[in-house]
């Protein structure tokens, strides 16, 4: 009972119920199709590229900060590596470490602009998340004249990150795992880990107490931005091609899968395991969906629903959290029982001895 | 007043302008170890302002701190910290949603491995955390993996006075820390500062509450507007000296005369 209790009192817990719930909805309305190994790989996939967003925006919203720019730099990470290697013939040994670190220089940039003008992180990333928009738009017509890049994927790379597990399974799949385990290893088992929790917690604080605030956060978003990236060449790889309009709706998607996955909203509260329940629980809503033979539509009420509980419950569970323990006031039994009033030295104790 | 001993801290002729408004006027002090200084006055008196200049978060537009004896200026908090003067806020560990231990570690981690792998040594910091805190006398505290936020608000400002003696810290400023605690908490409080006291440890107490500073100061320093209206040991002025001087001079007496009026008006029947 005990154990029960404290199951419940870890953030990843309400997420764990949340995925478990759809999973058995749809499990029930999808009958038998849901359950099948195909569309079990569907929403999988779905939650595996999700995943490699949403995981890092995850440490950024730990941290107290939001980052709408990973739909812009999934587009931007993509098409540097289309461009060069589509468009330019360089080889993919160039092509995609290129997209790689154009996304990780684009959450750099952002980094820098919130931490050095003190701007909100919202405003700071949705202006980046359009102005890099009309960058990536710009420039692939100016290079290209189009608005789409076909690259001939080197064999290694798209078996690497285009490939399938048994013609189903995407790669991207490991990737999510791998990912999933850097992020918990950092946040869980690092002291950068608690930093970012310090940060979201109280910034003056963390400052106060000798954490580099700066260079944590811009990490953070160059972690963000690594990600987009990522799953950017990694559609690329899939696909044999890249699109500027590519990764827009990940802005969204990412959020609610974190929110859902317990992150608290105002940060300094969450935990990478509840975000990967979050990543499934997103996935089994919009790809159980054509299980059941409803109309797709239906999936983003689901969603929107699904999202107003999370922030529900993270703030009923947060408020358990804080509340774990009795609050008997066994603390003060040591007390000598003085009367600051009369007497003008309460505190010679033995224990003042204890040097 | 003047001692033989050198003071841990010394401020000499401090001021700091804020666009104009002088929150600080030529003010002197001596913070001297195992000594509990009072730092009172009404709010806007300027205690903030010098406890921020004292504890690097401003520069005094002009003066000089010494450090035992030797000049120094603080740039920021870590100029600060790094010569053990420790600043604990108001309700203490701020980071209300983060376990105990780790709080009380933040940007002081213990870390065991090597290299890229060294992680944060949540064993060790979970004994020391509880160590440290029933030392203080918070005996409830077993495990550090608690959230700070499920501590009482006495708790919490032990826990940060604890973090503070445990880092090595020489002198403790304590800004208030019995304002929002019930009379036990407080009591408790006040304790763990004269324990911080006996352990050598300078304390810079700042507070409104003239019995609690009664109880445990031995030095107090009074500020009215920003300038420093009385400085005295502990026996050299009576309760109601030190009232009166907290409110501006004479200006209680006048009111507490017409709050007198006003109550016997009151009582009469219409």
């Amino acid at each position: 009972m005990l154990a029960l209790k404290n199951l419940a009192r870890r953030p990843e817990f309400a997420a764990f119920v949340g995925t478990l719930f759809v999973f058995v909805f749809f499990g029930y309305f999808g009958w038998p199709t849901f359950t099948s190994a195909l569309v079990t790989a569907g929403w999988l996939n779905v939650a595996a590229e999700l995943g490699l967003i949403a995981l890092p925006v995850a440490l950024v919203m730990v941290a107290g900060h939001l980052d709408l720019s990973v739909g812009s730099i999934l587009a931007a990470g993509a098409m540097t590596y289309a461009i060069l290697t589509g468009h330019y013939d360089l080889p993919d040994y160039i092509g995609l470490p290129a997209g790689l670190g154009v996304g990780t220089f684009f959450g750099f940039l952002n980094g820098l602009i919130v931490t050095k003008t003190k701007l909100s992180s919202f405003i700071v990333t949705l202006a980046m998340l359009f102005a890099l928009r009309g960058l990536v738009f710009g420039i692939t017509r100016l290079t290209t004249s189009t608005v789409l890049v076909p690259v001939e994927v080197d064999p290694f790379v798209r078996e690497t990150f285009g490939g399938r597990i048994w013609r189903t399974y995407e790669n991207a799949i490991i990737l999510w795992v791998i990912m999933a385990l850097v992020v918990s290893w950092i946040l869980y088992k690092t002291k950068f880990g608690n930093w970012v929790f310090s940060i979201g917690g109280d910034e003056t604080s963390a400052r106060a107490a000798g954490v580099p605030v700066e260079r944590t956060t811009i990490l953070l978003f160059m972690g963000s931005g690594f990600g987009s990236a990522l799953l950017g060449v990694t559609q690329v790889a899939l696909f044999g091609s890249a699109q500027v309009s590519a990764g827009q709706s990940y802005v969204f998607f990412s959020i609610i899968a974190v929110v859902v996955g317990g992150v608290l909203l105002t940060g300094g509260y969450g935990s990478p395991i509840g975000v990967i329940f979050g990543t499934m629980t997103f996935a089994i809503v919009s790809q159980g969906i054509y299980s059941t033979g409803w109309d797709s539509d239906w999936s983003s009420l689901i969603l929107g629903v699904l999202l107003l509980i999370a922030v529900f419950t993270n703030n009923t569970f947060r408020r358990l959290a804080l509340s774990s323990g009795d609050k008997k006031d066994e603390s003060l039994s040591t007390a000598r029982r003085t009367d600051p009033q009369t007497s003008p030295e309460p505190a010679t104790t033995k224990e003042a001895t204890v040097v | 007043m003047s001692d033989d001993r050198t003071p841990y801290i010394s401020v000499e002729n401090v001021s700091k302008v804020f666009g104009g408004y002088a929150a600080l006027d030529d003010v002197s002090l001596e913070v001297h170890e195992g000594e509990v200084l009072c730092l009172l006055g009404d709010n806007g008196a300027g205690k903030s302002t010098l406890i921020k200049i004292l504890s690097g978060f401003h520069q005094p537009s002009s003066g000089t701190m010494k450090i035992q004896g030797e000049e120094r200026v603080f740039k920021s908090p870590r100029d600060a910290s790094d010569l053990g003067i420790s600043t604990v806020h108001q309700f203490g560990g701020t980071f209300e949603l983060m376990s105990l231990d780790r709080s009380f570690f933040v940007g002081l981690e213990p870390t065991k491995g090597w290299g890229p792998f060294k992680w944060f040594d949540r064993k060790t910091a979970n004994e020391i955390v509880v160590r440290e805190m029933q030392a203080l006398g918070i005996t409830r505290v077993s495990d550090g993996n608690r959230l700070v936020g499920s501590l009482s608000g006495g708790e919490r400002q032990v826990s940060a006075i604890a973090r503070a003696v445990y880092f090595g810290a020489k002198v403790l400023i304590l800004d208030e820390p019995t304002a929002a605690l019930g009379v036990k908490e407080a009591a408790h409080v006040l304790r763990i500062i004269m324990e911080a006291k006996l352990r050598g440890l300078a304390v810079v107490l700042v507070t409104h509450n003239v019995t609690h500073a009664m109880t445990v100061g031995y030095h107090f320093a009074i500020l009215i507007h920003g300038e420093k209206a009385d400085d005295f040991a502990k026996g050299e002025r009576t309760r109601e000296e030190i009232t009166d001087l907290m409110a501006g001079g004479e200006a209680m007496g006048e009111l507490e005369a017409e709050l007198a009026r006003l109550v016997a008006a009151g009582t009469q029947p219409a």
